[in-house]
């Protein structure tokens, strides 16, 4: 996946929006500041989250962290390949370590997120401060 | 070194047993099956394998009788070994908790006074002495904060928990059945207002603060931070994770606090970590004082007796009398310091935070450039460039014979990030604390001039870097486990 074609959140998730629903993960950024991920824990499908909620929780060797859901929706499925292999968030962030999909139920949110130009914009300013 | 497990040979005991007198009782008939299983595991090495095995393991421990162990957030301090032998003397150790009444007046003395002084110290009116250690005097004050409300008819079911907490916050709320409610921090590292008054509503049962805060830093906004709390009928409760910093100086329960507890290892003289025991006693303001779990010691001007008391009480939530010669210990490291030995205890420790803070800020650049409590935050944020991160530093400080302190926390938002967490504690002398601060400013220099080094490191101890990752996704906790992987 082109990271080009994905909205970011400030807490560092992604998302990408087809017709029907979208994909979620974390930015290669995020997976190298949290350094080698080692536990996943994902939400039952089915539930229901609003923008800012915790979506999936993520244990690396440095700490526990949580990854937000970047719009209000519906989990629809979980990548539970990353619960025996949660290294593929560290190897591949837009790939195969997607975290979750899930059914926005306002698509006008999406219009908040940064696209990836912003995105790294917004990085630069982070190492910054 | 080898593990024991490898130094086993076949038929080599470090026991002989008597010969079997009762030939109509097979002995293996005896013996229930999972101790037999166990027994393939079990090496067979000789008495003296044994002890020099182990004496070998304990020479390679590190522990604060060796050094600098300036752990943040932990309060690992020195603890004097008077109050060790104390708390084993016959008298106290032959105490039964059955025994009658009348034959433990001491000891039951010992704990009503104990009561009054954390009182004295912290400005509560009672204290339960009963929980065993500090997360479990957290959950015991949050089932307080639940039967109350619950008496009350309000059906509060949300926790405000700063993002800066301990774990064991969100979770003794969520053991309580409390929904546990993130409050993010301002740009200060402390609670910030509008944040709070936004989130403390008439479902929210209270906060959960520690003062000075997980960060290190005091919150001198703490008056307006009750005032929101108790306006909207919530409850405050302080986590006495960070008395360390305070005690002598400021009182909670002068600043509004309902419920506080307090670690009395850590803090009150008893060694931290290692499993325990500990001891987390949970004080309250008088209108909840008929909460706290039992047992408590009364006195009628002639005799103590331990009682249920409280008719509200959360009911029990240890067995006997609880962890007493933690209680000991606190008792006399309290009556040998008394009220200005307090106060020097807590602004020694906070000298010597804002010393190494001062003295490595330059090399260091800090989380928050602010004058802190008993610990400090500095950041190897700027050694990136050189390939370095925090942990490369940790493990360099460990060449230089000293433990390294806390890294990676904290780790929110808006300035902690490669973080490394310093509490030097009030016991370490200045000549210590300058040999840590020049290893500190020779491996900022080493990451520069050599980032090998440092990556590498460490390169003086009997285990080189271990492999964290691997140990996390593949953890062996068990010799089976490892004799399957080769």
């Amino acid at each position: 996946m082109d990271p080009k074609t994905l909205r970011f959140t400030g807490e560092h998730e992604w998302i990408e929006a087809g017709k029907t629903g979208a994909k979620v993960g974390l930015s290669d950024y995020a997976q190298e500041e949290l350094s080698d991920i080692v536990y996943v824990e994902f939400p039952p499908i089915g539930k229901k989250v609003a923008k800012g909620e915790t979506l999936v929780i993520l244990e690396s060797v440095k700490a526990t962290s949580e990854v937000y859901a970047p719009v209000n929706g519906e989990v629809t499925n979980v990548n539970n390949d990353l619960e025996q292999n949660p290294q593929k968030i560290n190897d591949d962030p837009y790939g195969e370590g997607w975290l979750v999909e899930m059914e926005i139920s306002d698509p006008a949110q999406l219009s908040e997120l940064m696209d990836d130009h912003a995105y790294q914009d917004y990085l630069k300013q982070e190492e910054l401060n | 070194m080898k593990l024991i497990f490898e130094k086993s040979v076949k038929g080599r005991d470090g026991y002989s047993l008597p010969a079997d007198l009762f030939e109509d009782v097979s002995i293996a008939d005896c013996i229930p099956d999972y101790a037999l299983g166990a027994k393939k595991t079990l090496s067979e090495v000789s008495e003296v394998d044994v002890v020099r095995h182990f004496t070998k393991l304990s020479k390679l421990n590190y522990g604060i009788d060796d050094g600098l162990y300036p752990l943040g957030s932990c309060t690992m301090k020195y603890n004097p070994k008077i109050n060790e032998k104390l708390s084993v003397l016959d008298n106290f150790v032959n105490a039964h908790p059955f025994s009658p009444e009348d034959t433990v007046q001491g000891c039951l003395k010992i704990m009503y006074e104990l009561d009054k002084l954390l009182c004295e110290i912290t400005g509560m009116d009672r204290y339960s002495l009963v929980p065993a250690a500090g997360a479990h005097g957290e959950l015991a004050g949050v089932f307080i904060i639940r039967k109350y409300f619950t008496d009350r008819g309000e059906g509060r079911h949300k926790m405000l928990v700063p993002d800066s907490a301990h774990g064991t916050n969100p979770a003794s709320c969520a053991m309580a059945g409390f929904k546990s409610v993130e409050l993010k921090s301002n740009e200060k590292g402390t609670v910030n207002k509008e944040e709070l008054k936004r989130l403390m509503d008439e479902d929210t049962a209270g906060l959960m603060l520690t003062n000075p805060n997980t960060v290190g830093l005091f919150d001198d906004e703490i008056q307006a931070i009750e005032q929101i709390v108790h306006q909207k009928g919530g409850l405050l409760y302080y986590d006495g994770a960070n008395l360390n910093a305070s005690f002598g100086i400021l009182r909670p329960g002068d600043t509004g606090f309902d419920i506080t507890h307090i670690n009395l290892h850590k803090t009150f003289s008893t060694p931290h970590g290692g499993g325990g025991p500990g001891a987390g006693p949970v004080g309250v303001k008088k209108f909840l004082a008929s909460y706290l779990p039992s047992p408590l010691v009364t006195f009628d001007g002639k005799k103590y007796r331990l009682t249920g008391d409280g008719e509200k009480n959360i009911g029990r939530l240890r067995a006997f009398w609880c962890n007493f010669p933690v209680m000991l210990k606190a008792y006399a490291w309290i009556l040998s310091l008394g009220e200005k030995g307090l106060r020097n205890v807590s602004e020694t420790s906070i000298i010597n935070a804002n010393y190494v803070f001062a003295k490595l800020k330059n090399y260091y650049r800090p989380a928050y450039d602010r004058f802190c409590a008993h610990e400090c935050v500095i950041t190897a944020r700027d050694y990136k460039q050189y390939g370095i991160k925090t942990l490369d530093v940790a493990k360099r400080l460990m060449d230089y014979g000293f433990y390294p302190p806390t890294i990676y926390f904290p780790h929110f938002k808006p300035h902690a990030k490669e973080t490394m967490m310093i509490e030097p504690c009030e016991s370490e002398s200045k000549e210590t604390i300058d040999q840590f601060i020049t290893a500190m400013i020779k491996i900022s220099h080493e990451a520069k001039t050599n980032p090998e080094l440092l990556k590498n490191a460490p390169h003086k101890t009997p285990i080189r870097r271990t492999d964290e990752v691997l140990a996390a996704r593949r953890p062996v906790l068990h010799y089976d486990d490892e004799l399957k992987l080769k």
